[in-house]
């Protein structure tokens, strides 16, 4: 079991690195520079900043200069909000999307991983048939298509909440149930398929023929087994929420990492592009460590693999 | 020899023994029964008949086709150009004029969705092509090699699919610029990593077949191997990734065009259209309802198409 996870933290830091380098070069690879303006910036002034920014270095120096300042946490300075670091942005926004992608993950496992229960247990009943009809609906509706429609409903027709300004849990509510969208979907079509195959097994037989409860069946033989392909789903589950709140916080006006996100992309705010890439790979990555390295402990055959 | 011919001699001594009355005739009736009453048939054959039978997949196909359909020829027969502006009709309800409704720039609006079908369509296909392509080779040499190789090359694929694509997909339309051919590009050079793998599962499978030995033995190339023998008997799951890659590109494309790194105006794909019509929903709500609706119809077409193959090639997974 120590080799496994020594191993996976081993892999999981060769990919940060991977992760780290290839984006370095990528905005390095942007034609023109961060400061190129159609205002002819004084050559004086000009050397002075990219002096600042260590923008005149070989770019090898420039990229050990980059790792160093990572390995203190320190993801530089933003091009465009003066005086402001990515740190400083990353930390007054994330946590408001960490809110957010949380309610989302608890929703979408709160109201997923039953409604698969019920459908594999009512196998072809109108439970399973109308479930399943809502999960294709989920799965093929894009999420800002969603979001879009959540707002014209409850904000403009019915008025009951307010959106384009943050008030806390209250405005979180609506952006977390459209992120939840997709992965209830797919985590109640993953519940089922699983539920479905669990419920044949033999150990199953053997426990009913001991004259055990249903519910003791199916919630304490049947469901452990059921639910590991839904935590090995958690890893790309918070990628999707993670890329989804690039447009639900924007169309919902919550002041979130992803709408920062995306108005640096528009603004080509490089260094912020940069450092916000390199913080979501290292929470994924780390997160994904996490969810295998669980994964081990409640599956006992990866041990064997390991 | 000696014994066999003696015992040959006996076996047609008893022969003649045998009364000719003990015979009779096989009536036509019997010489029927060992014909092929069915034809045989071929693995696709097979395949297609079992796609026939299912009425999601067939319904998603015919959308699929009337959507194709629609895209090439549409508009052709509409009287409008999808970037003619008259600002006389501008924001207009959908009515016998324009069936859609028209745009904040008076654009008819019904042209425009089939265009942005043009655009949307061709974004899945090429970039679900170039991935194939990419995974196909890559998983096929990986899966093929074997040990080491396939070691250090699967370790390669573990950590690009550990990574959001989209943050990758969002980097590189940076750097290369918005427009349709960087769309192509980095879609098609961001998610064939599922294809590798599933390829790479299927040659491990396949390879330890006789026929693939017979063709070693022969002295077949690795090149010729991967296509002829490999790559055709791989084709079930490949096509089924397919399907399933189509509507995930165009589902991209969508998101790219949302937050502004799609193709440019007045090019217009279903994203794009969704992403312009957000700023007027309070006001004109059907401006985002048809390509929210075409997004969405063709998703869900392709993805029954794609159940409906995965169960027709693989009878064993159909639950």
């Amino acid at each position: 079991m120590s080799r496994y996870i020594f191993q996976r933290i081993w892999t999981s830091a060769v990919t940060l690195f991977v992760v780290i380098t290839l984006t370095f070069f990528l905005m390095r690879a942007i034609p023109g520079g961060p400061f190129t303006d159609e205002k002819a910036i004084p050559p004086q002034i000009l050397t002075k900043v990219l002096e600042r920014y260590h923008m005149n270095d070989p770019i090898h120096v420039q990229y050990f200069h980059y790792l160093q300042s990572l390995a203190r946490f320190d993801l530089g300075p933003s091009f465009r909000y003066e005086g402001m670091s990515v740190n400083d942005l990353i930390r007054n926004s994330f946590p408001i999307s960490l809110l957010i992608g949380s309610l989302a993950i608890l929703i979408a496992l709160g109201v997923g991983v039953p409604a698969g229960i019920v459908s594999a247990l009512r196998r072809g009943g109108w439970q399973d048939k109308s479930a399943m009809v809502v999960a294709t609906l989920g799965i093929t509706i894009p999420n800002y298509v969603i979001a879009t429609l959540m707002v014209y409903i409850f904000a403009y027709r019915l008025g009951i909440v307010t959106v384009g300004f943050w008030e806390g849990i209250s405005t979180a509510i609506l952006p977390a149930i459209t992120l939840a969208g997709y992965p209830t979907a797919f985590i109640s079509r993953l519940t089922r398929s699983s539920m479905l195959e669990v419920i044949q097994q033999d150990y199953i037989r053997t426990a009913r023929s001991k004259g055990l409860r249903e519910r003791t069946v199916v919630y304490i033989h049947a469901l452990r087994n059921a639910v590991i392909p839904v935590v090995t789903y958690l890893g790309p589950l918070a990628a999707g929420i993670l890329t989804g709140s690039f447009v639900v916080e924007q169309i919902y006006g919550v002041p979130g990492l992803g709408t920062f996100f995306v108005t640096s992309i528009q603004n080509r705010d490089y260094t912020t592009i940069m450092g916000v890439t390199v913080f979501y790979s290292a929470l994924l990555v780390s997160l994904n460590l996490v969810v295998d390295i669980c994964y081990g402990f409640i599956d006992p055959r990866i041990k064997l693999g390991g | 020899m000696e014994t066999m011919r003696s015992g040959n001699g006996a076996s047609e001594a008893s022969l003649s023994t045998i009364d000719p009355a003990l015979f009779e005739r096989v009536s036509d009736d019997e010489k029927r029964k060992d014909e092929f009453l069915r034809e045989s048939v071929s693995y696709w054959q097979d395949a297609w008949r079992r796609l026939k039978a299912d009425p999601l997949a067939m319904g998603g196909l015919a959308v699929i086709v009337i959507v194709v359909l629609f895209a090439a020829f549409g508009p052709m027969l509409s009287a409008y150009e999808y970037d003619a502006q008259d600002f006389l009709v501008a924001n207009e309800a959908p009515s016998g004029t324009h069936l859609f409704g028209t745009d904040m720039f008076g654009r008819d609006l019904f042209v425009r969705v089939l265009y942005g079908a043009r655009i949307s369509l061709a974004v899945g296909l090429v970039a679900s092509l170039i991935n194939l392509t990419i995974g196909v080779v890559y998983g096929g040499i990986s899966g093929y090699l074997g040990g080491r190789a396939d070691n250090v090359m699967m370790r390669i694929v573990d950590a690009i699919h550990s990574i959001p694509l989209m943050i990758y997909v969002i980097l590189l339309m940076v750097v290369i610029g918005p427009g349709l051919k960087s769309i192509f590009l980095t879609l098609g050079i961001s998610y064939w990593a599922s294809m590798a793998r599933i390829v790479r599962a299927e040659t491990i499978r396949i390879k330890n077949e006789e026929f693939v030995l017979a063709a070693r033995v022969l002295g077949a190339s690795l090149r010729r191997i991967l296509l002829r023998h490999l790559i055709p008997n791989a084709m079930g799951p490949i096509l089924v990734t397919l399907t399933f890659s189509i509507p995930q590109a165009i589902f991209v494309e969508a998101f790219l065009s949302f937050i502004g790194l799609g193709v440019s105006a007045p090019m217009a794909s279903w994203g794009v259209l969704t992403s312009d019509a957000i700023n007027t929903l309070a006001i004109y709500p059907y401006q985002l309802f048809f390509p929210a609706a075409a997004i969405s119809v063709t998703i869900l077409a392709f993805n029954f198409l794609g159940d409906g193959l995965r169960d027709a090639l693989d009878p064993r997974l159909r639950k």
